[in-house]
């Protein structure tokens, strides 16, 4: 298979609740010139959290379909979700080393005229743009470097399980640190820099004040550091996290007002596409003294 | 499957919970035990003696799955793994919450766990997007596929409310 071609699995959260984020993945793809399509007819991955949790076969076929509709387009597929990383991969995998899974799942599969063959990859952006290019090779084509402190959410299915991810250290890993600094930002360190956002594994849909918890302990560490936004390369995390601050100000009177990109939106400012381009504006949180450094920024070079 | 063991069953699955030695690192580092009251080590303590009254604890929908505690147990307890396979216990036997009920219901009749919306249609075209994505959204006769096999799943029947 050529590493090279690629179709873009959406999901659910980023197509129909922060289409800024598929927006700024596309446009950072072009200008890296990288061979994608859409994948074409997708469907939830399925959640892993839900559904993973709800039914082993149902988890399989459903993401089985997904896989077998890019291995008949012969291109691996790029994820730009945790959850559709954690669940496509895993899944694949799962498919991958035990015939009788696949048999199984091919049973299904069958009854819509698709098989599952096992000959494709599935990639996150992050890994992808990590192994294929090379924070130094991102950096060279950094049109407008950023002067961002950042605090990093590397979210926990990008590198965990670690056994299947193989991206190294998974208490203090760097790899994305190295992606964020290579826009000319700043990745700064903070207690609890690796634990959860708080939505996963259905939390979010059923014990949502419980998950909202979770994200408040997250934030406040975040506030302490003292940083521009939160950069991650979730939309559920994106998703905790922003709209997380709307709850917590309407309940509780928190005001954290930290912008939250995705990494594609963080990169898309870096090659000088514009806040409203990259829907950077379409968030819950907006926040003027961040616009006002990026816009000193740019005219400054 | 009322008499499911389940320490076996999670065997099966390639998660010997009998290794475990009961040291806590996993309830140590939990980020829902924190906020929640889910003790992930007696949770584990509870399967290997087969303790029933796990598959009906809500507890057991504390997890997020952050895989932190799988990490770092000292025995290579596949511990998430154990969680899910878990929790699909608990569904095939009834116990399912009412949210996660609905959240099927969203994936049965639209394939996606988050459908579109009309708000997110109009930011899709400020953007300059098509307002539906390359998606089942956009395609119906895909989502009839999607349908079909979450039947052949007999995922409706699992999923639908029991008496
Ligand atoms: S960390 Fe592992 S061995 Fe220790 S209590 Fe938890 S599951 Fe058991
Ligand atoms: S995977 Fe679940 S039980 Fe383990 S540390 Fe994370 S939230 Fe706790």
């Amino acid at each position: 298979m050529n590493p090279d071609k690629l179709s873009l699995f959406l999901g659910c959260i980023i197509p129909n609740r922060y289409p800024g984020i598929e927006k700024a993945t596309k446009l950072c793809l072009d200008k890296l010139e990288i061979d994608w399509i859409d994948l074409p007819n997708a469907s939830c991955c399925p959640a892993p959290g839900v559904f993973r949790s709800f039914d082993r076969s149902t988890w399989l076929a459903i993401a089985g379909r997904n896989i077998s509709i890019s291995e008949e387009l012969e291109r691996d597929i790029l994820t730009i979700c945790n959850g559709c990383y954690g669940s496509l991969a895993d899944a694949n995998n799962k498919l991958k080393n035990s015939e009788k899974l696949k048999e199984e799942t091919n049973q299904h599969l069958k009854q819509i005229n698709k098989e599952l063959r096992g000959t494709i990859k599935i990639r996150h952006i992050i890994e992808y743009l990590y192994r294929e290019f090379g924070p130094e090779d991102i950096n060279e084509r950094v049109e407008y470097p950023l002067n961002f402190n950042v605090a990093l959410h590397y979210g926990c299915h990008l590198i965990k399980p670690s056994g299947e991810r193989n991206l190294g250290n998974v208490e203090r890993p760097e790899f994305f640190d190295e992606l964020i600094e290579s826009t000319g930002a700043s990745s700064l360190d903070y207690p609890d820099k690796m634990e959860c956002c708080g939505a996963g594994g259905g939390v979010r849909s059923a014990l949502h004040d419980k998950a909202l918890d979770i994200t408040n302990h997250k934030l406040s560490q975040i506030k302490n550091r003292g940083v521009d936004c939160i950069v991650n390369a979730c939309p559920f995390c994106h998703m905790q996290l922003d709209s997380g601050q709307a709850e917590l100000g309407e309940k509780f009177g928190i005001d954290y007002e930290i912008p939250v990109l995705h990494y594609t939106q963080l990169l898309g400012l870096a090659f000088g596409y514009t806040p409203a381009e990259l829907g950077i504006n379409l968030n819950y949180v907006k926040n003027q003294t961040f616009l006002d450094k990026l816009e000193e920024t740019i005219t400054e070079q | 499957m009322p008499e499911s063991d389940l320490s076996e069953e999670l065997k099966k699955t390639g998660v010997d919970i009998l290794k475990c030695m009961q040291c806590g690192v996993c309830s140590g580092s939990c980020p829902s035990g924190r906020q929640m009251s889910l003790n992930i080590r007696k949770i584990i303590k509870k399967a290997y003696t087969n303790d029933k009254n796990i598959l009906t604890d809500k507890d057991l929908w504390m997890c997020t799955t952050c895989y932190t505690c799988q990490e770092r147990c000292p025995r290579g307890i596949k511990i998430v793994d154990g969680i899910y396979k878990i929790r699909t216990v608990a569904v095939r036997e009834g116990t399912m919450l009412s949210e996660h009920r609905k959240v099927s219901h969203l994936l049965l009749e639209t394939g996606h766990a988050v459908p579109i919306n009309e708000e997110t249609k109009q930011k899709r075209e400020q953007l300059g997007l098509d307002s539906l994505p390359e998606t089942v959204s956009k395609h119906p006769k895909a989502l009839d596929d999607v349908k079909i096999i979450l039947k052949s799943c007999k995922f409706d029947e699992l999923v639908s409310k029991k008496e």
